[in-house]
């Protein structure tokens, strides 16, 4: 099948490790990839921090780039959370029918990472190896806005050789909320504090999520605080073989 | 008008009030304790009903269906109010509910009123007022009591007194309780015996004070009955001993139908206190000759909320049945606790209600007191999209900024659409990006951006930062001769 990548802006340029281990595992269940350079950024952080208005050239370029592609992966769930809530409304807001309606095409074609493996793949086992002891943390966007539910969970326990550790509190945000971290700084980092003690009494070697933006932020708080844990997005699991260890 | 929402004229804004709250070590663990064990009986009692997003379904219809025809069924409850012995008063604002109120008491020459479940009275800053006046209130909710002896305010819709806890209430008690008229020595931090102290003391109050304040939970159109539903009792008391009754009701508190009810009297006490059923449903409806209050008064309040009705994306903040189920299980409100959002109503519900009833300051900067995480979304009983509205709100305040040239020109506007254009044109990002990588080089210690400056700061203070690795996704992809596509 013909997968058209959709990397988001952070990914390209903070998290290129993701991306590759998409197209690896991707290519590796015999499907093909395409990337198109014109992407840029789902608008999000515009749009969650109330310029809305300046989030309508973004989405009219997502529709445009992503018009032809059946189906659209994105490997982070917040990303996906903006366009499948939001981008209907944003393009309502700009007062364009041809948007709305291209918009509403759009959106059921694109899937986040998981969701493609699970649901389109009807796939667990994607044949990964991971020797690793693994907290997996929920994003809100996946949890609550996609209703990712257990699908990340079914890939990881297929996973050889990963031991799953239970996270207390999982459901609990980490305090990252994009511009929420940087505004409300110390409630920010308060919430993150109590995410890493939950992390830390795991005793896992690494924590992952569906989304970078929120492993960014464990990280921030992990290497501040000189504890070894390490931050490894979901795919970069999935994507692990014993041939080639990410 | 004068619509103001308790004391959040003068309330600093978020991030300030946090600070201080976050320092609170004691406040913190009575907060977290406190949300914990309400969490968790809440998730029991709604995980045991089989139709319970059914039921969340159908409140929320109701809600909405109630205040799309709000003109209808307030017109309604009047007239069967009225119809049943009782007095409707209507109230533009704060100070128009305060003047109508003491004018009731002072007319029966009133020195002492006792009050039972009144957020609005705290809304309308009732008891200043009737301080001025000479009135004293006497607050009956146990939670309410120790907060007025405190001198303090609520933290909490449902629990205002959740921010304090026993040990504390115990030296508010022994500070402002006449104990030894009460015939209490050496109270402890037991809770029943603080429970009982407090039960002696009102008690005095329920059989010498004859006026009754009270709010409403609901208020019944089609009957022109009102609902208070409450633990301790002293709601029976307040409703029931004093002569005169007066009920300071928000507009939006309206249901169509008694049967309406049954929809919403499993909705709030399973979401509000984790309970099957409150140990004390009151419903009452005019006044009936030798039972209970022989007059009452209704006073409906605006303040400010025909004004949210007007706003399409945040009207349905109006749908709110004052669970509290937001606040206990929101990550912020479990850091910071109530009265750092400055407002009679605290959380994300507070967040969304306080700025919308009144464009303060300090408001503007609630709707930006969350991460979006949704989990307020998930457990209210009637659905409100609390984090929609959010940033609905915010959309609003950065229009606000923007239609000032000084507001313009602040630095996040400006770099936000700097990043939208970058964004708009990718060639144009291509360069920002090799703009950033060479700017990063002299903040990058041991491998990581230990400290930025400016807004940045704020996460360089308690978190490391990755620096952006050399060579992005599309370098990788160019430089593996994948298969390209515009």
């Amino acid at each position: 099948m013909r997968i058209s990548l959709f990397i988001t802006c952070y990914n390209d340029l903070l998290f290129p490790d993701t991306g590759i281990a998409v197209v690896n595992l991707l290519e590796r269940l015999g499907h093909s990839v395409i990337f198109r350079s014109a992407q840029t950024c789902c608008g999000q952080m515009h749009y969650n921090t109330g310029y809305q208005r300046e989030t309508i050239p973004l989405v009219r370029k997502f529709a445009d780039i992503f018009r032809d592609d059946e189906i659209i992966v994105c490997p982070s769930s917040s990303c996906v959370a903006m366009i499948r809530d939001h981008y209907e409304k944003v393009a309502l807001l700009a007062d364009d029918a041809t948007l709305v309606a291209k918009v509403k095409e759009i959106v059921p074609r694109v899937f986040e990472f998981t969701e493609l493996l699970t649901d389109r793949f009807e796939l667990e086992d994607v044949g990964a190896y991971y020797p690793h002891k693994v907290a997996y943390h929920p994003s809100c966007h996946g949890l609550r806005m996609l209703r990712l539910g257990d699908r990340p969970i079914r890939l990881l326990r297929h996973v050889e050789g990963i031991e799953l550790v239970d996270l207390l509190n999982s459901t609990e945000c980490c305090g990252f909320g994009g511009t929420f971290a940087v505004k409300n700084a110390e409630t920010s980092s308060a919430m993150l504090q109590d995410k890493i003690r939950c992390i830390l009494d795991t005793g896992a070697e690494v924590c992952t999520a569906a989304d970078n933006s929120c492993l960014m932020h464990i990280f921030g708080g992990l290497h501040r605080q000189k504890q070894p844990v390490k931050t490894v997005h979901l795919a970069q699991i999935l994507a692990a073989t014993r041939k080639y260890a990410q | 008008m004068s619509v103001h929402v308790g004391n959040a004229e003068s309330a600093p804004p978020f991030p300030e009030a946090a600070h201080n709250a976050l320092g609170d070590r004691q406040l913190r663990a009575n907060v977290r304790n406190a949300t914990d064990l309400i969490q968790a009986k809440r998730n029991r009692m709604t995980g045991e009903l089989p139709d319970w997003e059914q039921l969340r379904s159908a409140g929320q219809a109701i809600k909405t269906h109630t205040l799309r025809h709000l003109d209808f069924y307030l017109e309604q409850f009047e007239e069967n109010v009225t119809h049943a012995g009782g007095h409707v008063h209507w109230a533009a604002d704060a100070d128009e509910a305060d003047q109508i109120v003491t004018r009731i008491v002072q007319d029966r020459q009133g020195r002492e009123v006792i009050k039972v479940k009144t957020m609005t009275s705290n809304e309308i800053r009732l008891n200043e007022y009737l301080e001025q006046n000479g009135i004293t209130p006497h607050e009956t909710d146990l939670a309410d009591l120790i907060v007025q002896l405190g001198n303090q305010s609520p933290s909490h819709i449902v629990v205002p007194a959740l921010h304090i806890n026993r040990t504390q209430v115990r030296d508010i008690f022994r500070a402002k309780l006449p104990l030894p008229e009460l015939g209490i020595e050496n109270l402890t931090d037991d809770p029943s015996q603080l429970a009982e102290a407090a039960r002696l003391y009102l008690r005095q109050k329920f059989l010498s004070v004859d006026i009754g304040i009270s709010g409403a939970n609901f208020a019944v159109a089609d009957t022109g009955g009102v609902v208070i539903v409450e633990s301790e009792g002293n709601g029976r008391m307040c409703l029931t001993l004093p002569d005169v009754l007066i009920s300071v009701v928000g507009i939006e508190k309206i249901v169509p139908t008694f049967q309406d009810l049954e929809v919403f009297l499993q909705l709030l006490p399973r979401s509000a206190t984790g309970e099957r059923m409150n140990p004390y449903n009151s419903l009452w409806t005019g006044v009936t000759p030798g039972d209970g209050p022989s007059e009452f008064h209704v006073v409906l309040l605006d303040n400010g909320r025909t004004q949210v009705l007007l706003n399409r994306e945040g009207r349905d903040a109006l749908n709110c049945i004052r669970c509290g189920a937001c606040l206990n299980v929101c990550p912020v409100y479990h850091q910071t606790g109530g009265h750092a959002y400055g407002s009679v109503y605290q959380g994300p519900i507070g967040a969304i209600i306080t700025p919308q009833l009144q464009s303060l300051e300090h408001s503007r900067t609630l709707p930006f007191a969350s991460s979006l995480c949704g989990a307020c979304y998930d457990v209210c009983p009637v659905k409100i999209n609390i984090p929609e509205i959010l940033i609905q709100l915010r959309g609003e305040i950065v229009r606000d900024e923007q239609s000032s040239a000084g507001g313009k020109l602040k630095i996040e506007n400006l770099g936000m659409h700097a990043l939208a254009l970058f964004f708009s044109h990718s060639g144009l990002m291509s360069k920002a990006e090799a703009m950033a990588r060479f700017a990063q080089r002299s903040f990058i210690h041991g491998g990581v951006i230990t400290d930025l400056p400016g807004m940045l700061r704020g996460w360089t203070e308690s978190r490391d930062l990755m620096p952006i690795p050399k060579t992005s996704f599309r370098h990788w992809w160019k430089a593996h001769g994948k298969e390209s596509a515009e």
